[in-house]
């Protein structure tokens, strides 16, 4: 293995690579591990098993969830109407898709919440019709996630889509497919993998989420109130082996979860001949 | 079944890419759609597989009016340049996906659906390879797995699109071979464009030569050699060369014995292989110089040069056997007579 390999500048990239990493995101990490050491085993247990924090995990990351699994369905269906289609203002609504990426969320969460509360544009109209309140409700938490999360899935999937070769769908038409068995069997399998890989990214995202999220969810604890948000009044109360404990916990589970999606992805491309 | 053309005509805006095409293709025929780039013959193939749509005319298959028809119904099998496989099935999957698709009450069990593929991918001989992935196989194999499954829906007709058009040389020579016997086997109506006119006289029983969106010439590969209908054709077929009246080549032509008194076209297409060549005792006066010549395998290309001052300089192309070449004894820069055996006037 001492022979060079044909790219060269393996050893400085890997040594920046390395000190990137490092600096940025391993360092940071583990010192909030070794804090972490501070605790024993019972007070963890303790801080972590308190019912208010039980019920910020669940909040975080069921809305995490259900924002991710409605961000990929209207993700794809944008990214499909974005690159299929050809109409007025494509390319306006192009550059609108990436809003949520530079508008400052705090601002995303205030608006959100001024629209959708009670006496707000649509929250009027929802309370009227429906009977549904969404803001300062734990619905209000998964609109602000919808947000903030769809253009990962967009940007995701519409490169695979744009490459797509077409001659895949005329092939299967002239095997005598109607158009739902083409896109059933044919499009959507060869875009799920980048599909998966969007709800990925938005669920991370909003399990991290924290700036959109104050402004609508009403921040009740046991009912709205989220795990970051839980983590910084631990921290204004100077309570910080509290914040560390949850923080340390919401990591792990991140990490797990990441872990699984990426398993999964791992299988789906197996599966399909990609990899 | 039978394929119909009547009056067939598309534009793309302004730009008319078929015009008032008619062809009939018989049952059982394997017929060759040949000509230039941008002539329409691709157009044409996917008109008559529904891939695209007519501004006018109709599309008739085996008797029935299949014009307004989507692809999925006419029951046609197509083959794509670059396969087009689906890239997340294994050869396996892609061949069975015409059968899977089919209603519920016309599709096969799985088991019938199994031998079935497997019977198919006999027929292509790569039934080895049924549980890899289109990436994992080489061109050649690829496009005969695209025909495997094309021809697993039992189709009326087969329309090849450059089926060969993106293999390499000897990939090709093999797969034109293989597709010749295949359809002998199967004798279902076929049609294949190509590029090539050497393809389409190895493979085809019929040949059509396009040209800006219109046919050009009709027949078998040897009426359209021996005979071609007009200058498109004689110069798209093979190697000719050609001389023209008007540019003072008559004298010449006369020396060479073809050019009779009442001569009433202006040009002449000779194939190279119609130009007997002997060495001349003539000296100066003689009509050719032997500029170069190459080896083409059992024949042997002349390059020859004009001796007469007023004609056009452009070379004569002239082939003989390496043999007869080598009886001759022939040197660069030699006096040759030159005697034309038979050539085709254009006006």
């Amino acid at each position: 293995m001492s022979k060079s390999s044909i790219m060269p500048g393996f050893r400085p990239a890997l040594v920046f690579t390395l000190i990137y990493l490092s600096l940025i995101v391993l360092i940071p990490l583990s010192t909030l591990v070794f804090k972490s050491f501070e605790l024993n085993w019972d007070d963890y247990v303790r801080i972590i098993t308190n019912k208010r924090v039980l019920s910020s995990f669940q909040v975080s990351f069921s809305s995490a969830l259900m924002a991710a699994v409605i961000a990929s369905v209207f993700g794809f269906i944008t990214a499909w109407v974005l690159v299929r289609y050809s109409f007025l203002g494509k390319r306006f609504f192009h550059a609108i898709i990436d809003f949520p990426f530079a508008l400052p969320t705090a601002v995303a969460g205030i608006v959100l919440a001024t629209i959708f509360q009670p006496s707000g544009f649509l929250g009027k109209i929802l309370k009227e019709a429906f009977d549904v309140q969404v803001a300062f409700k734990p619905l209000g938490i998964v609109v602000a996630l919808i947000f903030i999360s769809i253009p990962f899935v967009v940007r995701t999937v519409e490169p695979v889509l744009l490459e797509f070769e077409s001659a895949m769908e005329e092939a299967g038409a002239s095997l005598g497919a109607t158009r739902l068995q083409v896109f059933s069997k044919i499009i959507f399998p060869n875009v799920f993998p980048a599909l998966l890989t969007g709800f990925a990214l938005a669920f991370a995202r909003g399990v991290g989420e924290y700036g959109s999220v104050i402004f609508i969810a009403g921040n009740i604890p046991y009912v709205s109130e989220i795990v970051p948000l839980l983590i910084v009044t631990k921290l204004e109360q100077f309570d910080v082996e509290g914040a560390t404990a949850i923080a340390l916990t919401m990591l792990v589970i991140s990490f797990v979860l990441l872990l699984l999606i990426n398993v999964l992805q791992y299988w789906v491309r197996k599966r399909s001949g990609q990899l | 079944m039978s394929i119909l053309l009547s009056d067939i005509s598309k534009n793309f805006g302004a730009f008319a890419a078929l015009n008032h095409i008619n062809l009939e293709v018989p049952e059982g025929e394997l017929v060759a759609l040949l000509g230039p780039s941008g002539c329409g013959k691709t157009t044409l193939l996917r008109i008559i597989a529904g891939l695209e749509h007519a501004d006018k005319g109709r599309v008739i298959i085996n008797g029935e009016d299949k014009t307004d028809q989507n692809v999925s119904e006419r029951g046609i099998g197509f083959v794509f340049q670059h396969y087009a496989l689906f890239r997340h099935m294994t050869v396996f999957e892609n061949v069975a996906f015409g059968l899977r698709v089919k209603p519920r009450r016309e599709r096969p069990t799985d088991y019938i659906l199994s031998q079935k593929v497997h019977a198919l991918l006999e027929l292509v001989q790569l039934d080895f390879l049924h549980d890899r992935f289109p990436d994992q196989l080489s061109g050649g194999q690829r496009q005969r797995i695209a025909l495997a499954r094309a021809l697993a829906v039992e189709p009326s007709v087969l329309l090849l699109d450059e089926p060969f058009g993106a293999l390499d040389a000897s990939v090709r020579k093999d797969l034109r071979q293989w597709l010749r016997n295949l359809h002998h086997e199967l004798n279902v109506t076929s049609i294949f464009v190509t590029h090539d006119q050497e393809e389409a006289m190895e493979v085809a029983s019929q040949v059509v030569v396009l040209n800006h969106g219109h046919i050009e010439q009709l027949g078998s590969p040897s009426d359209i050699y021996d005979r071609p209908a007009n200058a498109f054709v004689s110069r798209f077929i093979g190697q000719t060369n050609i001389f023209d009246l008007e540019e003072h080549d008559a004298d010449w032509l006369q020396t060479a014995g073809i050019l009779n008194p009442h001569q009433e076209a202006k040009v002449a297409h000779v194939r190279p292989h119609d130009i007997i060549i002997e060495k001349s005792t003539r000296g100066h006066t003689a009509p050719a110089t032997l500029k170069d010549w190459q080896h083409l395998g059992a024949l042997i290309r002349l390059e020859l040069v004009k001796n007469s001052s007023n004609g056009s300089t452009a070379p004569v192309f002239a082939e003989m056997p390496n043999d007869q070449f080598k009886q001759l004894a022939l040197n660069k820069g030699d006096k040759v007579d030159l005697k034309i055996r038979q050539a085709h006037w254009f006006h």
